[in-house]
């Protein structure tokens, strides 16, 4: 398998607290990594300094391509799409907008009006509440415009925070099921940040265990499924 | 009754006036929150520099056209080389920049152009619109410049994807970039808009009340008045906030209280606005869920 995004030592700061301590870690092409921990973990703190968000220190590489110094609009538009904590919904926008935004950065237009239909796809709600402020979506709702924001930039990765989070069990697992189809009919690799330990073991190939900043273990997702000390003790379950 | 339609005729022209300088206001507030004193001033030296273009013999619409391109640049450098450094200054720090640049503005057109007031020509006759003394085309010209300027902003921020990019990064900043925004010259293209606006609403007003350093003074108290009146977020609402100050303006200033009050008439629509409707006659409350 080859590496699409790679983080080599990879530290954090938040003003003067350190988040992350020399992070090492790798998505491969067209995989999906799964990075869980506690609260506090330091989950979105990776997930912002992979995109240039906090300072940061240590070298990232994306497709080969040394983006440790880019700026996050310039890594968003090499194909990184970040769906953020908090879906990051611009509120007074129409849900219609919210998508359309994405063509400020896309030169293909006609290939953007299909990626389009694609997320009405997989997503028929957006479609239905088109015209509605996207403030006044329901939560779940919310998280799909996000996904579909981020599928709208033709992404070849996509880095989620916690997409489960707040969300009614039912919503979750289909929100997971679409996450597994964007990733197999898309060729989308993913980075995924969960609280939810059981789903996005079931859902990625290979795990990061993170705590206060620091990798614990890592592997396939398999081995540490199976692995009853390490899922009692950092997982819960 | 002629005399009051002249009055509406005069508020409306006035009003076309404050409500250009309202929309600069608006531009600059809503894609970097604060306020522009400058906004007169930036206005002002923009009307100038047609001044002296005309003067050397560019056709006036040249002119026109050419100073709304300097001051857009003009706008744009100013936030690209003053503000941005600012970046996570205090806002007191920023207001005291913005007054720095008004003084600035000011001082610069008086040393350059000198304090004494000039004609500054008008595209449009002055002469009346039916002949019978009520509107007249200079009046009709002004306020269908600002409505035609109003639907070029409205088609832009509505239509256009670099329009809806400057709206979702005034709105969320931190997601806008995860879309790919270069959000830092979001707000540099704000500014250069304002300017632009600003230098049609002084290129508008210089005919009517001559040019000098000091000629926005007033009038820039009245296009606050009208963008807080319309609802400060809102470009049409600021437009409407624009007329309404500008007609009550006139009227009330004939009527009831004389020319002499009129600006503190001006100050008191605003503080009764806010007080019974804090976002504006038009400000829109966002829905938010959360
Ligand atoms: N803006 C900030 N300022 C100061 N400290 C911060 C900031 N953001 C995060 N931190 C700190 O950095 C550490 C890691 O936070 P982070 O948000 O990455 O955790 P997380 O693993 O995403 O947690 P959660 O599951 O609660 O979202 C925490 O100790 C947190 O308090
Ligand atoms: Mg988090």
């Amino acid at each position: 398998m080859v590496a699409l995004l790679e983080a080599k030592a990879l530290s954090a700061w938040h003003g003067p607290i350190r988040g992350l301590y020399e992070l090492d870690l790798t998505v491969e092409q067209g995989g999906v990594t799964a990075l869980l921990g506690a609260n506090g973990a330091g989950k979105t703190t990776t997930l912002r300094a992979l995109c240039n968000m906090v300072r940061r220190a240590g070298t990232t590489t994306f497709q080969g391509v040394d983006i440790s110094r880019r700026s996050t609009e310039d890594i968003v538009r090499m194909g990184v799409a970040h769906v953020p904590e908090g879906r990051g919904t611009f509120v007074a926008l129409t849900v219609e907008e919210n998508l359309r935004l994405a063509l400020h950065t896309r030169r293909d237009k006609a290939a953007a009006m299909r990626d389009r239909d694609l997320v009405f796809g997989y997503f028929p709600i957006l479609q239905e509440r088109l015209h509605q402020q996207a403030g006044t979506l329901s939560g779940g709702e919310q998280q799909m415009l996000a996904i579909g924001r981020a599928l709208m930039l033709a992404p070849k990765l996509m880095l989620l925070d916690e997409p489960s989070f707040g969300l009614a069990p039912l919503i979750v697992r289909e929100i997971f099921r679409i996450l597994r189809q964007i990733n197999e009919h898309e060729h989308v690799s993913m980075l995924i940040v969960e609280q939810n330990a059981a789903l996005a073991l079931d859902l990625a190939d290979t795990v990061y265990l993170l705590e206060t900043g620091k990798v614990v273990t890592s592997g396939p997702s398999a081995l540490i499924q199976n692995d009853e000390a390490l899922r009692k003790s950092y997982l819960g379950y | 009754m002629d005399f009051f339609i002249q009055q509406i005729a005069s508020g409306l022209t006035s009003g076309a006036i404050y409500a250009c300088v309202a929309l600069g206001l608006v531009m600059i507030y809503v894609s970097t929150d604060h306020i522009n004193f400058a906004q007169g001033e930036m206005a002002m030296f923009a009307t100038y520099l047609a001044w002296a273009m005309i003067n050397a013999g560019v056709p006036y619409w040249i002119a026109f056209g050419l100073t709304i391109a300097v001051a857009f640049f003009g706008g744009l450098f100013i936030q690209r080389v003053i503000l941005k450094p600012l970046e996570h200054a205090p806002v007191l720090a920023l207001v005291v920049c913005f007054i720095a640049l008004l003084s600035i503005f000011n001082a610069i057109a008086g040393m350059i152009w000198s304090y004494t007031i000039k004609q500054f020509p008008s595209p449009f006759p002055s002469h009346d619109l039916f002949g019978n003394g009520l509107v007249s085309v200079q009046q009709l010209g002004v306020v269908g410049v600002t409505l035609v300027m109003l639907g070029l902003l409205t088609v832009f921020f509505r239509f256009t994807t670099l329009g809806l990019a400057m709206r979702a990064a005034a709105q969320n900043p931190a997601s806008a970039r995860l879309m790919g925004v270069r959000v830092a010259w979001m707000l540099a293209l704000g500014w250069g808009l304002a300017a632009s606006i600003g230098a049609i609403a002084g290129m508008l007003v210089a005919p009517i009340v001559f040019l000098d350093p000091n000629m926005m003074n007033g009038i820039l108290v009245y296009g606050f008045a009208s963008a807080l009146v319309g609802g400060i977020g809102n470009p049409m609402g600021a437009v409407a906030g624009g007329f309404i100050v500008g007609v009550l303006e006139n009227l009330v200033g004939s009527y009831v209280i004389g020319n002499e009050l009129k600006l503190s008439f001006a100050l008191v629509v605003v503080v009764g606005v806010l007080l019974l409707k804090p976002a504006g006659l038009f400000g829109r409350v966002i829905v938010r869920r959360v």
